[in-house]
């Protein structure tokens, strides 16, 4: 169950709108900093905070795709491959990570250490291609760039 | 052409709310708070400004119509939700110069008779997201935010809500239903959401350049405004440029200019000396133009009149290498895993378009396929609840307007010329 702490955070969220479920989304993001994913417990949490059905709390979680619905890696690799950045040489990129890595798109690494997930650009297209890992933000990637870049990701 | 929007962001701390001071930063409030909401109203009509988030509606009409119902709260909403592919024009003003976007949410907000606004931002600008929250806490401080702004009596606040990556919700009613805490989906209109909006209140839902032309209308007036660019579409305008160009960016330049010179004269030609092939001139749900007609004036109503449309500016540049089969299988792709699946025609349609796509870009296309394609994108043309399935299928139908020839030989030969 969420501590006090994470109560109070959902509850000055709470506080700023008119309407008590409009913090579902804030809360489902302090649910996935917390829990790492959205599990069923992480929803029965956010469902008991904000007093909604657990079935409508998990129907809008779904329908995000930054919403986590399975255990993730320790980091979570964010590629865009969309038109700038596939034409720019993005889906190269991904084969790079493939075999460098071991990680599949939708996969996980087999140490843990990354997640990749394909993303419907990330509004970084004058730098293309770029990706995001967890909050942070790399572009013009190369393979060589990609390599230092995840070399800080332990 | 001298920048307003894109002013002073090659300083490092433009961000900042006393640099943005330095630079004449709120003296625009502060003239709006000395005049009548309505005398700011007929500004932004003379300034004939339109909306920037691809719809090119009149801002002043939009008004008009929120500040007619007497219902209150009025809210309004910001959106920052700049999910189209090829679009990332609103980025310089969200990380380096937010201090404008407040300011011409604060005019907004005193026009309107709102005294709450939000901006919706996407969940893919999680470093925008807090320039803004730091932005905001510094326009509290400094008390161009807040119940008594500038000393004048006047209220108005704001937050920041971070959308969780649904392109929909950049559609001014699915954006409303996000951040009331459902799945985005799009609403039946009448009721706008000018009357009934978010929290069932009057709403006015802007796109971010949009509201940070205000304090630009203010500070040359709307008659010197509605001089710059185009006739029917003034104002200064963000493009931006990505794909196999030589510098790809972000252009601050007058409403109307010439799509071929925002290609050649600014963001540098085509890269590593190829040719051009095409350009998807207003992000990808706006149909493709070939080479041969980027001679055009990048406005709402020019652009209509070449065949294709603004949208939100954003031009993607692709080059003689370029496979358009693949762009159009890519471009589905992204409509099928957006298509927020309220409506039949969308949700089964973009599927459907996108399998097909799939087959012929792996060489295992049908003979029949290509009138497949047309049969599908007819059954969703103007049929969807929504623009997203309308987009998804001029997108198709562009590509197969101009370039039917790289279909019905990836479907002849079994195979892309492109793949080396």
């Amino acid at each position: 169950m969420f501590n006090e702490t994470v109560l109070k955070e959902i509850n000055d969220i709470r506080v700023k709108y008119p309407d008590r479920r409009s913090a579902l989304l804030p809360s489902l993001y302090i649910a996935q900093r917390e829990f790492g994913w959205l599990s069923h417990e992480a929803m029965l949490c956010v469902s008991k905070a904000l007093n909604l059905p657990e079935a409508e709390v998990r129907g809008t979680a779904s329908f995000y795709a930054m919403f986590k619905n399975k255990p993730v890696g320790r980091h979570v690799i964010q590629l865009c491959t969309n038109i700038s950045c596939m034409v720019l040489g993005a889906e190269k990129l991904v084969d790079f990570i493939g075999n460098k890595y071991g990680v599949q798109p939708g996969g996980i690494s087999q140490d843990g250490r990354f997640s990749l997930v394909i993303m419907e650009c990330i509004g970084a297209c004058g730098t293309a291609p770029a990706m995001l890992v967890d909050t942070d933000f790399y572009d013009n990637l190369s393979e060589q760039r990609i390599e230092e870049v995840l070399g800080k990701y332990k | 052409m001298e920048k307003f929007l894109l002013k002073n962001i090659e300083n490092p701390n433009s961000a900042d709310v006393d640099e943005y001071v330095k630079v004449g930063g709120y003296r625009n409030l502060s003239k709006a708070l000395y005049m009548q909401p309505k005398d700011i109203l007929e500004e932004v009509k003379k300034a004939g400004l339109r909306g920037r988030g691809g719809a090119g509606f009149p801002t002043g009409m939009k008004w008009s119509f929120a500040m007619a119902d007497p219902k209150f709260p009025k809210y309004l909403l910001c959106n920052a939700d700049e999910g189209e592919p090829g679009t990332f024009k609103d980025r310089p003003i969200l990380e380096k110069n937010p201090h404008l976007l407040i300011e011409g949410m604060t005019i907004s907000g005193y026009t309107l008779g709102s005294e709450y606004g939000y901006i919706y931002i996407r969940g893919e600008y999680p470093y925008a997201k807090d320039v803004l929250k730091k932005a905001i806490q510094q326009a509290y401080e400094k008390n161009y935010l807040g119940d008594n702004i500038l000393g004048k009596g006047k209220r108005f606040h704001l937050g920041v809500y971070q959308g969780a990556g649904a392109y929909i919700c950049g559609e001014e009613t699915a954006l409303i239903e996000s951040i009331e805490g459902r799945k985005g989906q799009p609403r039946n209109k009448p009721p706008f959401p000018v009357n009934v909006g978010a929290w069932n209140m009057p709403t006015i839902v802007n796109n971010v350049e949009t509201l940070s032309n205000l304090p630009y209308v203010l500070e040359i007036g709307g008659e010197a405004y509605s001089k710059i660019g185009s006739k029917d579409c003034p104002g200064p305008k963000l493009y931006s440029v990505s794909g196999c160009v030589e510098k790809p960016g972000v252009y601050e330049l007058p409403m109307g200019t010439s799509l071929k010179d925002i290609i050649y004269k600014h963001a540098g030609g085509i890269r590593n000396g190829k040719k051009l092939k095409a350009v998807i001139p207003g992000g990808i749900s706006t149909p493709v133009l070939p080479a041969a007609n980027i001679d055009c004036a990048m406005d709402f109503v020019a652009m209509q009149k070449a065949g294709s449309m603004l949208g939100s500016g954003a031009v993607i540049v692709l080059d003689e290498s370029v496979c358009m089969v693949k762009v159009t299988y890519r471009a589905l792709k992204f409509f099928e895993h957006e298509s927020c699946g309220k409506c039949v025609p969308c949700r089964e349609g973009t599927e459907w378009l996108r399998k097909i796509l799939h087959r012929i870009e792996n060489g295992q296309g049908r003979e029949g396929d290509i009138e497949l394609l047309t049969d599908v994108t007819w059954i969703m043309s103007g049929k969807t609840f929504c623009p997203l399935g309308d987009g998804a299928a001029g997108v198709v139908t562009g590509m197969l307007k101009y370039f039917r020839n790289e279909f019905e030989e990836h479907i002849k030969n079994g195979k892309c010329e492109f793949v080396s």
